[in-house]
């Protein structure tokens, strides 16, 4: 009973904790705000968890068997109030927490595009975030800057208060992609591409790592993100510019292999095309990419023909991991073989960097909030109270 | 070794090379020694003390519930040293693998420890341990002398086995998954798990899971058709209620388990893609069916557990269950809505704002029925007399420890708090809290409470507090540095660490584990202590604890068909109903009682399913061929034998009720 003091103590004393409790006290807006919610919802559930504790020990205590003063009623078993309290108080408490939930959610939306790079602070108009395009590789990350032209392995940098736009894919399992000082995780997967965005508002350097195991590889698949003043961030990108490796297709293909604990490698330069060949799994030279495959699918598909453009996989990320062979009772391992070119089918379906903002991040009905980055309708007072609601509270 | 290249398939052994015996493995070989001189021990003794026929003609062809429960219980403490064996090995990895120190296991084992430990803990420690205690109890409480379907009671508790030992195979045989205890692929497709590991994940469950499937269904149609005379729904006992729903929750959502594994089954032995990365596949696809069960399942883990406690703490207050239709709606609720909340488990694979936000608030809307479940057992304990005994000792432990996991759960559900805290130590330490806090605590809570029943004496209560406090401090010591470790940002599965400031939190783990090692040795001495002094611990009433409900009715341990008569029931404490109205036991009357007869049946096909899935595992063609065919063959003989049933003479249920009032005179008098 003891220890459960301790902890409750320490759960109160948690906005105070030391500064290596990254989750509690971190250097990003993001991580910042969900760690407000973090706060909220746990007071929130200390108005019935505390209570709850008390009167059990309470209880525990004074109607032990011994003690005879205590009054005994056998066979009460029902009240309607108190049945009323029971259901009633939780409830009241999970629809104020779910408001938090839904309008936390909803602002904090990995792929929503910030509205505000600190508390105090909106982004400015003239701004364009930071755009890093996040590979997941066994087992090391790649980062590529398009902006700049340059690429990273296990090593990442950024301005503070400039907000980082991620772009994040993988390239054979799944990870996720997660620096806790920065904003919340979100998966890597092969295939796909997820979004997420972030700022980091002190200059430091700060662990990032995968957060979803991804096999033997997995503990060493770290890196160290660098948190810099704009200075130190053109000091970095000049230092990549001046590396004496280029990341062109081989060299990738080179990286795609298996690999643990690898040091850092700065790319002079990045084939512009690699990242969105990767998320459509065609960095192999000849396989048809995925999108210009659901492209055919869409109008129907080649039909017949279609079973036959396969070629034989001789060569291919599990190639490369050493399994070569298919399943037991399937046909050899093959792939679908492309037919446009690899320019024309990255440029069919590429999502335009201009891209209206879908649905979702239109502004939260009812509340009156108003897109990131948008000019306010009423007053400008209103708005920005309204989308910082946790930094009043 | 990790084996990555394919190895050729041979006709006769298939993927079975020599390779496959980890003879150069120490820690491996050193468990094989140990584990086959305890067999060896084992075996010995059965046959010097000629064990082999007693167990088999009254054990593992048996087909009383009691025995089938025992045998359920049995083997969950068994897989249970096994599972927590790998959990003090990955709590020593964790606390020396620092500086630069690789610890003293490869990736290659250390995945398969962590990955064994989940799948171990779950299928094979707490459903056996939960089964097992249905199996047992329910009958007792709905005043039915077995279950609906006997034999395939029987059926399911060795199918269930059989996949125990599907995995315990893999320990020296190949290797086990190296994939997390869900197997989610691409990680577990051919391409990055081409050996033997998944496919002994996938065979070892498909296997359990017609057990746990079939052993739902009778237990469903065990409380739906044969309660007693007078035990309408809303007078069941609140254990018989959660037992209920949670089969139901079995039954609903296990063939989702079975089917997402044929799925998997299909990309890995037959090149389809499913959830290849490949032409068309979808790996989320696999992570969502997956949690479609997943999430089902920990209701299914913790729902008969609320009901144990339900009865124990009414029985050791000494007072009625406060809100009995609440709890039975609550529970009902929780039921509903387990099926409501699985994408919680993966709200940062990037779904939109507003299906995170649904599943959130559906999964903080399951703690309102959880916390009027907690406020009952607390106006419960309100103006009663409470007996501090070990069962209500793990009661109080419970609702002390399980609220903290509970609110780490709602904590979870808020998706932006779960972006942060997602695979995360304190994930780990928020379901160890609900799973030991609740599944593990309930269990022990009903160890202590159901065992004078079993067995007709009392579990040694010096021992049993060691044990308590051992376990509870334990779990304190081992999981708050967990959680402080999630709020640092330490992910979970680590091997290797390079942050030496946070070795002080795994040692401090290590420690607690250590800790709940010496309670689950002081629960072994417990039970040794308690059989040898079965003498002293002896209950001759049947009713040691002033019990509530049926089972307490009848004598401890139970005879063959339960109860003599079939009881009339008019209050949902049946027996405390019993009791105040001065029921007399009738002393004649009797008649001869009809019951089922023993079969080998489940053994055979359980040990043909074993060597089908080893031959599926292994590629051994001609064998799985065979022992397919010989379940086939097997199956239908057995629908061919027709000495199902017999019936217990007249004169024998005379005298198995003369030697009890013999003995409960002797106790009035005494």
């Amino acid at each position: 009973m003891k220890s459960l003091r301790f902890f409750l103590l320490g759960l109160l004393l948690l906005p105070l904790a030391g500064c290596n409790w990254v989750v509690m006290a971190p250097a990003g807006d993001v991580a910042a705000q969900q760690r407000d919610l973090i706060l909220i919802s746990t007071g929130l559930m200390l108005i019935v968890i505390i209570p709850v504790m008390v009167l059990t020990v309470l209880f525990a205590w004074r109607y032990r068997q011994a003690n005879t003063d205590a009054p005994y009623d056998p066979d009460w078993d029902h009240s309607t109030q108190l049945e009323l309290v029971i259901w009633a108080v939780p409830l009241l408490i999970i629809i104020a927490l779910g408001a938090f939930t839904w309008m936390g959610t909803h602002l904090l939306d990995p792929y929503r595009p910030l509205g505000r790079v600190s508390a105090t602070k909106p982004v400015e108009q003239n701004v364009k975030p930071l755009d890093v395009n996040v590979v997941a590789l066994d087992w090391k990350w790649l980062f590529i800057m398009p902006e700049y032209g340059v690429a990273s392995v296990n090593e990442l940098a950024a301005p503070v208060d400039r907000p980082i736009r991620f772009r994040i894919t993988s390239t054979s399992v799944m990870n996720a992609f997660y620096v806790p000082t920065l904003a919340g995780m979100i998966y890597a997967m092969p295939g796909m591409e997820t979004k997420l965005h972030g700022v980091v508002n002190h200059t430091g350097t700060y662990d990032g790592f995968s957060s979803h195991y991804s096999g033997a590889g997995f503990s060493k698949m770290r890196f160290k993100f660098h948190g810099l003043d704009q200075a130190g961030f053109d000091a970095w990108v000049a230092k990549a510019k001046a590396s004496t490796v280029s990341l062109d297709r081989p060299t990738y293909l080179e990286l795609e292999r298996q690999s643990e604990g690898n040091p850092v490698q700065l790319y002079a330069s990045v084939d512009p095309k690699l990242f969105d060949a990767i998320v459509n799994m065609c960095a192999t030279p000849g396989k048809m990419c995925m999108n210009e495959m659901m492209a055919i699918d869409e109008k129907g598909g080649l039909g017949m023909a279609g079973i036959h453009n396969t070629l034989p996989l001789v060569y291919d990320k599990y190639a490369r991991r050493g399994a070569g062979s298919g399943s037991v009772f399937g046909p050899e391992p093959r792939y679908v073989a492309g037919i446009c070119s690899e320019a024309e089918a990255l440029a069919m379906s590429r999502d335009s960097e201009d891209a209206p903002v879908r649905d979702r991040f239109t502004p939260i009905q009812g509340l009156g909030l108003s897109r990131p980055g948008a000019q306010p309708v009423n007053s400008s007072t209103r708005s920005s109270a309204l989308s910082t609601p946790f930094s009043t509270l | 070794m990790a084996i990555t290249n394919p190895v050729p398939v041979s006709p006769i052994f298939g993927r079975l090379t020599l390779d496959a015996f980890p003879i150069h493995e120490p820690v491996i070989l050193g468990a094989f020694v140990g584990t086959a001189l305890i067999g060896a021990v084992v075996l010995f003794a059965l046959f010097k003390y000629r064990l082999w026929g007693y167990l088999w003609t009254e054990w593992f062809t048996s087909v009383d519930h009691k025995k089938i429960g025992i045998m359920y219980m049995v083997l969950g403490l068994i897989m249970f040293l096994r599972g927590f064996a790998d959990a003090i090995m990955m709590r020593v990895q964790q606390a020396i693998a620092f500086n630069g120190s690789e610890g003293y296991l490869n990736a290659h084992h250390y995945d398969q420890v962590f990955t064994a430990h989940g799948v171990i803990m779950i299928f094979f420690v707490a459903m056996p341990f939960v089964t097992g205690l249905m199996n047992y109890v329910v009958p007792l409480q709905i005043g039915a002398r077995d279950v609906s379907f006997p034999f395939l009671n029987n059926f399911s508790f060795w199918m269930t086995t059989a996949g125990a030992v599907i995995i315990m195979i893999s320990l020296f045989v190949g290797e086990f998954a190296q994939t997390g205890w869900l197997a989610f692929p691409p990680l577990s497709g051919l391409g990055a798990s081409p050996y033997v590991g998944v496919d002994y994940y996938i065979w070892g469950l498909q296997v359990a899971g017609v057990g746990t499937t079939l052993s739902g269904i009778n237990l469903i149609a065990t409380i739906v058709k044969m309660r007693a005379p007078g035990m309408s729904l809303m007078k069941m006992p609140v254990f018989t209620w959660t037992s209920l729903c949670t089969n139901v929750l079995i039954v609903a959502s296990f063939p989702v388990l079975t089917a997402v594994l044929v799925l998997l089954s299909l990309d890995r032995y037959v090149g389809t893609n499913f959830f290849t990365n490949d032409f068309g596949g979808n790996p989320m696809m696999y992570v969502n069916l997956i949690w479609i069960w997943g999430h089902p399942e920990v209701y299914i883990l913790i729902l008969p557990l609320f009901g144990v406690f339900s009865e124990v703490t009414s029985t050791f207050s000494n007072k009625r269950l406060f809100g009995y239709t609440s709890m039975v709606y609550a529970t009902v609720v929780i039921t509903i809505l387990s099926y409501l909340v699985w994408l919680h488990h993966f709200f940062t694979m990037g779904s939109g704002a507003s299906v995170n936000s649904f599943f959130g608030i559906t999964t903080m809307i399951i703690s309102i029925p959880t916390g009027a479940k907690i406020f009952n057992w607390l106006f419960t304990m309100y103006r009663g007399r409470i007996r501090f005994e070990l069962p209500m000792m793990w009661t109080v432990a419970f609702m002390l420890t399980f609220v903290v996991g509970g609110m780490t759960g709602v904590l979870l559900a808020v998706p932006p708090a779960d972006f942060v805290l997602h695979n995360s130590l304190f994930l780990v330490a928020h379901f160890h809290n609900v799973i030991i806090g609740g599944v593990l605590f309930g269990l022990f809570a009903a160890i202590n409470y159901w065992w004078p029943k079993a067995f007709g004496f009392k579990l040694d209560v010096f021992w049993g507090k060691v044990s308590f406090w051992c376990w509870v401090v334990g779990f304190w010591a081992a999981f708050m540095p967990l959680y402080i470790l999630g709020l640092m940002g330490v992910t979970r599965r680590m091997r290797v660490f390079d942050d030496p400031s946070i070795q002080i939190w795994f040692q401090i783990a290590a420690l607690g584990a250590f800790l709940i090692a010496c309670g689950i040795g002081a629960m072994l001495v417990q039970f040794a202590v308690s059989i040898w002094r079965r003498e002293q611990l002896r209950d001759h009433t049947g009713d040691p604890w002033n019990g509530r409900t049926l089972e307490w009715a009848t004598s401890s341990p139970p005879p063959a068909y339960n109860f003599a008569f079939t009881p009339v029931i008019h209050d949902n404490d049946a027996w405390s109903d019993m009791k105040k109205r001065g029921y007399q036991r009738p002393l004649e009357g009797y008649r001869s009682i009809h019951m089922p007869s023993s079969t080998g049946t489940g053994v055979i096909l359980s040990g043909l399913s074993v060597a089908l899935a080893f031959a599926l595992i292994w590629y051994i063609w001609w064998l799985a061929a065979l022992s397919f065919l010989g379940i086939i063959a097997v199956a239908i003989a057995h629908s061919f034998n027709y000495h199902r049933d017999f019936h217990i003479p007249a004169e024998e249920v005379v005298a198995t009720e003369n030697a009890r009032t013999e003995l409960l005179a002797a106790g009035v008098r005494a």
